[in-house]
């Protein structure tokens, strides 16, 4: 059963606000994935013990120079159908949220799953992602 | 157990593995630690046999990516308990 997106608003406001895209159906997600450009797809979460630390991760590390082309992120729990297209394009991954999948193109070039981020400091999280940009964006 | 008891704050809603004294090691998302076990919740439990992978290559491999979710609820009673760690700790081998 989806959260209450009273609830959930002040989470997709943290990203949205940093300019990164929401995808909130299915279509969206398609759009989103066409094309060979770089893409980060952050899997957002109302989880506490990641969460929190995974949407500030993703601010630090679009600071950076190098980034990708595209960053966009779906909801779990709340854009379910959204989630699942999302996750259909990294389906050789356990589902886990909140994560982060880079892609070039369809293909997976670095994912980072729920457990890699609980209880690590966002400097760190972000740091994970800026190593990954460095070595696959632009 | 004791230690389990003072770090039952700090691990709930953590990935752990917890480990046992026998064939068996569990992956999953920490709820409490009480005097019978682990409560584990959306985790996977993996059974080492003769020419399958060890334990240890399991847990490695699951720290690469995670687990598929194979019980949403499982108690590891706390006399097969041989360890708890965060799966992130865990390097990927």
């Amino acid at each position: 059963m989806p959260y209450d997106p009273v609830l959930v608003q002040p989470m997709r406001d943290e990203l949205s606000r940093i300019g990164v895209e929401e995808l909130t159906t299915r279509e969206a997600v398609e759009a989103f994935m066409e094309g060979p450009g770089t893409k980060l797809l952050v899997i957002n979460s109302v989880c506490g013990c990641a969460a929190g630390q995974a949407r500030p991760g993703v601010a630090l590390a679009l600071r950076h120079t190098a980034k990708p082309d595209r960053v966009g992120t779906v909801f779990a729990g709340q854009d379910l159908e959204a989630t699942e297209r999302a996750r259909s394009y990294f389906a050789d991954y356990p589902p886990s949220s909140p994560s982060f999948a880079l892609l070039k193109g369809e293909k997976v070039v670095h994912f980072v799953p729920r457990h890699a981020i609980e209880g690590t400091p966002a400097e760190a999280v972000g740091l994970d992602l800026v190593n990954a940009f460095d070595e696959h964006c632009e | 157990m004791g230690t389990f008891h003072q770090a039952q704050g700090e691990l709930h809603g953590i990935t752990v593995v917890v480990d046992t004294f026998g064939a068996r090691v569990f992956v999953g998302r920490c709820d409490t630690v009480t005097p019978e076990g682990v409560v584990l919740l959306d985790g996977d439990v993996h059974e080492e046999t003769p020419g399958g992978p060890t334990k240890d290559e399991w847990v490695r491999k699951a720290a690469r990516v995670g687990v598929w979710k194979s019980f949403d609820r499982e108690v590891v009673p706390a006399g097969e308990v041989s360890s708890i760690r965060r799966l992130g700790d865990v390097g990927p081998g």
